[in-house]
């Protein structure tokens, strides 16, 4: 690094409050030119409201922020025409075009005329959205708007860039998009603040900061953050038997803090201090090896936090053993969705297992949305058919839903309701009624406990407990199959935890759990990985097994993510052959 | 409890929670009726009064004398400002100073003397033709009573082809009888139609209609329980304004109360139907607002209650048909003011039935479609 580089953005002491909340409580930091800052911490740590602090948009209570030597409130002004800014909920007009979206951007930035022509070919061809500019921005899919939204803050060829949450509900083919373009523009010698809740993110980052509960934990590269976690990370190489159990049970030892699922093997990591060895009685149980593995930013991330929630499921313990009169829980054949000339779905066929989390991958728009409905039952196929549990979606419906349970990404909750009232209008359109209905809604009070906001609004609850509601709304009258449709879209490692310990346990009850994901390392957790691309089905076959698909050698050890990309690649280099 | 009830009792109770919960649509609910109940019923006239008009007048006679005079004492007229010509009179209207003009032939007393028809000339400013065709009606009455006031003393005991018009039901013109009973109607439109376009729209927009859509209901469970709030809502809104026609401004109710309540039941059916409809095109709670706005307006112009609906061109008069606000007006006026006999009343409710039952088909068939 070199020294005489002054900092682009100095943040210096910087204290702001809300009613009720200290959002930033003393944050100091500096942020460096031609390089990328991740802004990383979990949900409702300060990340947005520092943004907002460096755009002049909000002002700091104590402390101060330069931007480029200019102060965010005496010279806001100025600011506004130095630094872009993308928002979170994309600054994009959605019934603009992209071309009039673009116009307007470089209309409130004073762009001359003579510079446009300019100024947009550059920006398309970088963006590559040159053949979509006369579609409106509410038609284009997550990552074509983050690209859109990023050209638009590109405008006024700013020296520093603000990126609220760029990553959230973009696929990882549109992912490697924006990160070639952000790593061309730090090459140019600008600053730019990428803010993520994704660990895998912030590791690619050149430094990052870490927020929690709006101090500064950490500051630097996320490689130092890492290299503390050196000795502590393990994984125990593919137990036989129930891997999920494996985990439970690590998770409740007082040693371990911390564990995931990666495909076929289970991912610990050690306390500070406190040696594998409590662990090793459980791996031998199972015929499995433990071994070291480099730590990764993610272990670092919640190891600062404290370590992850523990293995037990209040809930799954209360569930009763599923048991299904067929081992087929959802099944689909020639499943065929048509939008006039457009086929969202075309000819897909497979049968998921009871018991078995069976996860849907896809870029967006490769169909995997859509199929997804067909099997909930909110989509009737063109062609071919949907059964959950032995049950024909298009002649059976009612009966079907009663068998299947689903939480959207939003958490579909009515903000208008109490948390009571929601969890009383879930129990009653599923016809639970009298002493059954009252047993089960504290069943879940407890089980999630949700007895401290039974009066409260939904949208007031943190999303950790946003999302236990609405996880118990949707298991309200205990189904054996389970969709998730981006169940943790934008929630951050913790809270993420949390969830999959429920539907760790879930499973191991028999639940069947079908979900779809933009995140790799949750795809880590499913038995089997159905990925779409182009409206079919490409490759159906557990994680370890796609990861193997696109391994170059034997010690090459894939990510998810390169299995991901990898695969697509493999299908667009066959279509360019043809 | 069959499970197809508990289903529906629980989408109802939500539905009314998030009625009555929502500050926003609280005070949709309160606001209008209020404040409208009070704009139209003491700012807005219909009435016409203190208009100055312009008198040319050529005849000397008796009965001209008579006939300003009469005009002059009338509450109609403020000022009769007298014009020496013609021209003077045109420009007092062109000018916008006068709102009718009267010109007396100088045969007029001579006319009315003799007993031949004797005719004065009124001049209306087109400009302002409500209340040109109101003053027209009342000046006519006037002339009528200078006729008829000298008839009898050249004619010899004919009598009774005097035209005096008698105002049935309504002896006094008084415009709040006619307007406050509208008003309930022209409410529950608004409000009836606002709550059902709503309910749809919000949980498209916040994300709730698929979890609905997932779960067990049915669509025609789905299309009862979002009636239901809008239904009893409307109710209460038209028994509110019907309580206050009566009560606040002493309105004679003459028709039955049991009939009026049915066929107000039939209204806000066909008017859940258009809502459900209107709710059914629009993703969000902004569109369901306009939407429901561009369906009003142009619903009440052409109810009859500002209009009349056979002065409409034909092809207008069959959307009339379609609208039923229209049908439950006549409904609504007929039981205040002329006890409307159920042989009548029945007449115009079996359209808003067909109404009703049209669009709550439409209505579930889109919901259906969601699923497809």
């Amino acid at each position: 690094m070199d020294s005489a580089t002054s900092p682009s953005i100095r943040i210096d002491g910087v204290v702001k409050r809300f009613p009720g909340v200290v959002a930033l409580a003393g944050i100091s930091a500096e942020i460096l030119p031609g390089r990328l800052t991740g802004l990383v911490g979990p949900d409702g740590a300060g990340k947005t409201t520092l943004m907002r602090l460096m755009t002049g948009l909000l002002r700091p209570d104590e402390g101060s922020i330069d931007v480029l030597g200019r102060n965010t409130v005496r010279n806001q002004g100025e600011i506004a025409h130095l630094a872009g800014y993308m928002p979170q909920r994309f600054g994009l007009y959605e019934d603009l075009s992209v071309m009039e979206n673009l116009q307007l951007y470089a209309d409130l930035r004073a762009l001359p005329p003579a510079q446009r022509r300019a100024t947009f070919g550059r920006l398309l061809e970088f963006t590559k959205l040159g053949p979509f500019t006369a579609r409106l921005a509410g038609k284009l899919s997550g990552g074509m708007k983050q690209k859109l939204g990023l050209a638009c803050a590109l405008m006024a060829r700013p020296d520093v860039l603000l990126l609220d949450e760029p990553g959230v509900g973009v696929d990882p083919v549109s992912r490697q998009d924006l990160w070639r373009m952000v790593s061309e523009l730090t090459g140019e010698g600008m600053a730019v603040v990428w803010s993520t809740a994704y660990l895998d993110e912030a590791e690619q980052c050149a430094s990052v900061l870490l927020l929690n509960e709006g101090k500064l934990e950490f500051s630097g590269k996320p490689a130092e953050l890492t290299h503390r976690l050196q000795g502590r990370s393990f994984r125990v190489v593919e137990p036989e038997g129930d891997r999920r159990r494996l985990l439970a049970q690590a998770l409740d030892l007082p040693s371990i803090s911390d564990g995931v699922i990666q495909g076929r093997s289970v991912r610990l990591v050690a306390r500070a201090g406190e040696p594998i060895d409590a662990a090793r009685p459980l791996a031998e149980a199972v015929n499995a090896r433990i071994e070291p593995v480099a730590p990764r930013f993610e272990d670092a991330f919640v190891d600062l936090l404290g370590g992850g929630p523990g293995g037990s499921s209040v809930i799954a313990d209360l569930m009763e053993p599923v048991d299904l009169a067929s081992d087929t829980a959802v099944s689909c054949s020639n499943l065929t969705r048509r939008f006039g000339d457009f086929t969202a779905t075309d000819r897909v066929t497979f049968d998921v297992r009871q018991g078995e989390i069976f996860g849907l991958l896809g870029p967006n728009g490769a169909g995997k949305s859509t199929t997804f409905k067909m099997l909930c039952g909110l989509l009737k196929p063109s062609e071919g058919s949907a059964h959950v549990v032995g049950l024909d979606l298009a002649r059976a419906a009612s009966a079907a839903k009663n068998q299947l349970g689903y939480m959207a990404q939003k958490f579909s909750l009515y903000g208008l309701l109490s948390v009571r009232q929601n969890l009383e209008f879930s129990a009653g359109v599923y016809g639970l009624a009298g002493a059954e209905k009252k047993g089960r809604i504290d069943e879940m009070i407890d089980a999630f406990e949700l007895g401290r906001f039974l009066d409260a609004a939904p949208n007031d609850l943190s999303l950790g407990y946003k999302q236990r509601l609405a996880l118990a709304c949707s298991l309200m009258h205990r189904p054996p199959v389970l969709f998730l449709d981006e169940p943790t879209s934008g929630v951050d490692p913790i809270t993420r935890r949390e969830f999959w310990t429920h539907i760790n346990g879930l499973v191991r009850k028999g639940v069947t759990v079908m979900v779809t994901t933009h995140f790799m390392d949750e795809a880590e957790y499913c038995d089997r990985v159905a990925l779409m691309y182009r409206a079919k089905l490409i490759a159906l076959d557990t994680p370890d097994a796609l990861k193997r698909q696109v391994a170059r050698h034997d010690d090459h050890e894939p990510t998810m993510e390169d299995a991901f990309i990898g695969l697509i690649e493999r299908i667009d280099a066959e279509e360019a052959v043809r | 409890m069959s499970a197809r009830w508990i289903r529906l009792r629980a989408q109802i109770i939500k539905e009314l929670l998030c009625l009555l919960r929502d500050p926003r649509s609280r005070i949709v609910l309160i606001g209008p009726p209020i404040i409208q109940l009070f704009v139209f019923s003491f700012a807005i006239t219909l009435e016409v009064k203190n208009i100055d008009v312009a008198l040319l007048n050529h005849d000397v006679g008796g009965a001209s004398v008579e006939l300003v005079q009469q005009i002059e004492s009338s509450d109609l007229v403020r000022r009769i400002r007298v014009a020496g010509s013609e021209r003077e009179l045109a420009e007092l209207i062109d000018a916008q100073h006068v709102l009718a003009g009267i010109v007396i032939p100088e045969t007029f007393s001579r006319d009315v003397a003799q007993g031949r028809n004797a005719t004065a000339q009124i001049i209306i400013d087109g400009r302002k033709a409500n209340a040109g065709q109101i003053a027209l009606g009342y000046l006519q009455t006037i002339v009528g009573h200078v006729g008829a006031t000298l008839r009898p003393t050249t004619m010899s005991g004919g009598g009774g082809d005097a035209a005096a018009v008698r105002h049935w039901f309504n002896p006094n013109l008084t415009y709040r009888w006619y307007v406050v009973p509208s008003l309930a109607g022209i409410l529950v439109t608004l409000v009836a139609l606002m709550v059902t376009a709503l309910s749809i729209a919000r949980e498209r927009e916040l994300g709730t209609f698929d979890q609905l859509l997932v779960s067990p209901c049915t669509p025609t469970e789905i299309i009862v329980a979002k009636g239901i709030p809008a239904f009893l809502v409307g109710i209460v809104l038209a028994s509110v304004m019907i309580g206050a026609a009566v009560f606040l401004f002493g309105i004679p109710f003459t028709g039955s109360l049991g009939l009026l309540f049915v066929c107000l039941m039939l209204f806000i059916l066909s008017l859940v139907g258009i809502g459900l409809m209107i709710s059914s095109i629009c993703s969000t709670q902004q569109q369901a607002i306009l939407g429901t706005f561009a369906v009003v307006v142009p619903a009440v112009i052409m109810s009859g209650f500002a209009t009349p609906v056979e002065n409409m061109p034909l092809a207008l008069q069959w959307i009339a048909e379609c609208i039923p606000l229209k049908h439950f007006l006549i409904i609504l006026q007929g039981s205040f003011l002329k006890a409307l006999p159920p042989a009548d009343v029945f007449a115009n409710a079996w359209p808003m039935a067909v109404i009703a039952v049209v669009t709550l088909t439409l209505a579930t068939l889109f919901v259906r479609s969601k699923l497809q």
